[in-house]
């Protein structure tokens, strides 16, 4: 193959094929890294900033029809919308926060709708690039709701006893301490939003590179020769894997909503 | 698939500045939208829907008791009624015996009131008639018995002794006769 790669100068994943004399173009981080669509001196407006504005003009838009004038008896959209607040507030904010955790119900509900519209664009025909997979956009999420959760926790635990109450959680015999209280430091204020935004990208982007594997090993085996039994097996496990990302935009963005609201509830419990 | 040329910036762990203001306020914005618009509004109708329905129930609660109230209300009256016309028959049927009772009494008090009289009536006639008999009788018997004897009984002491004697004769002949 390396024999094959050096003579194709002229291959692009559009024209290369099994007999061409090209080689399989695999996708590689550069498939998330996009030209500008256009440029305003050091602004550079690009697809995955495109995609993230249409999702969330998406869940803006679904939201102020579904409950922009809600009806005591609702019908077609405002069911749709409701549907989903109980599922976010049933499912996600209840659990860790209970019924007087409802104020927080925007908050969590902005993070999961957000979320899961970006995540769904991987697998949109037409779109197929799932913003979330751009690190900015996890980390300026997860940005915010560590600004929020330790905020909370010196509102309500107070400067001193936030971090102290963090560093040494009840229970704990004095003399592991040392060892325990770093860690724990550690842990809450790096780790957590660290592992927060970098899994909810990393499955993102997995799961495009996963897909592009396989679009384009359809795409690269297709020809009409015994290839095409391999260029029909690539689309197969191609529509399989589609319905794998479906489970999994709806995971991630769960997991990140779920475990924001962890961590709030984490900070407005003083006892740890 | 556009490869950007230099790969030192494909970090995929650095994120793009433009990229984080720009995600930062779409979430602020949707944020902002849903806590201040869409979600007071959507809880409010919630909670005026749970009022809604608990209330309803409540008023169909209600309405059964009341309408349980109501019909146990009409079963005693019904019953009350009942009896009262059971009573009210029971006391018709009495007076009516009573009133046929008092008439049948009437009735054999005035028979007997009228026999009585009738009794009465025919015993004074009987005296009167009796009474003029006798002296009819006692000048008849002594005319006739002048005639017969040819003797004028002119002495009055005399006659009215024998007329006497005759008459009590008389008297007890019919008794000896009812014996």
């Amino acid at each position: 193959m390396s024999g094959v790669l050096a003579v194709a100068e002229h291959c692009t994943p559009e024209t290369a094929h099994i007999y061409s004399g090209c080689g399989y173009p695999a996708p590689s981080i550069g498939d998330f890294f996009f030209e500008p669509i256009f440029k305003i001196g050091s602004f550079e407006f690009t697809k995955p900033i495109l995609y993230m504005l249409v999702a969330a003009a998406i869940v803006l838009i679904f939201f102020w029809f579904a409950f922009g004038k809600p009806k005591l008896v609702p019908r077609g959209i405002q069911n749709l919308g409701e549907l989903g607040l109980l599922f976010v507030r049933d499912q996600i904010l209840r659990p860790h926060l209970g019924k007087k955790g409802d104020r927080f119900l925007p908050f969590i509900m902005s993070l999961f709708f957000f979320i899961w519209i970006m995540n769904l664009f991987e697998i949109i025909p037409g779109v197929m690039f799932p913003p979330t997979s751009k690190f900015a956009f996890p980390f300026g999420l997860t940005v915010i709701v560590w600004v929020t959760y330790v905020g909370l926790g010196i509102r309500h635990q107070g400067p001193i006893g936030y971090f102290k109450n963090m560093a040494a959680p009840s229970g704990a015999p004095a003399w592991i301490l040392p060892l325990l209280a770093p860690i724990e430091l550690f842990s809450n204020l790096l780790i957590r939003p660290f592992t927060l935004s970098v899994r909810l990208m990393a499955n993102m982007l997995a799961g495009h590179v996963l897909l592009l594997v396989f679009a384009l090993g359809t795409w690269y085996l297709f020809d009409l020769s015994i290839s095409l039994l391999f260029s029909a097996t690539s689309l197969a496990v191609y529509l399989l894997v589609t319905l794998l990302e479906v489970l999994v935009t709806l995971l991630q963005a769960f997991i990140f909503a779920t475990l924001a609201a962890f961590y709030i509830s984490d900070s407005l419990e003083s006892a740890h | 698939m556009l490869h950007l040329a230099q790969s030192g910036t494909q970090n995929p762990l650095v994120p793009n500045l433009t990229e984080l203001i720009l995600g930062a306020f779409a979430f602020f914005l949707i944020f902002g939208v849903l806590a201040k618009i869409l979600l007071p509004r959507i809880s409010k109708v919630l909670t005026e829907r749970t009022d809604a329905i608990e209330g309803g129930l409540q008023r169909a609660e209600e309405a059964q008791a009341e309408a349980q109230r109501v019909l146990e209300q009409y079963r005693a009256q019904l019953a009350d009624a009942r009896q009262e016309a059971s009573r009210l028959r029971e006391e018709a049927r009495e007076q009516g015996a009573q009133i046929i009772a008092e008439m049948r009494e009437q009735a054999s008090a005035e028979a007997r009131r009228l026999v009585q009289a009738a009794h009465s009536q025919i015993e004074a006639d009987r005296a009167q008639a009796l009474q003029t008999l006798k002296a009819e009788v006692g000048s008849l018997a002594v005319d006739l018995a002048g005639r017969v004897v040819g003797e004028s009984l002119s002495d009055e002491a005399r006659q009215r002794r024998t007329v006497e004697r005759f008459l009590t004769e008389l008297e007890q002949q019919p008794e000896a006769a009812a014996r």
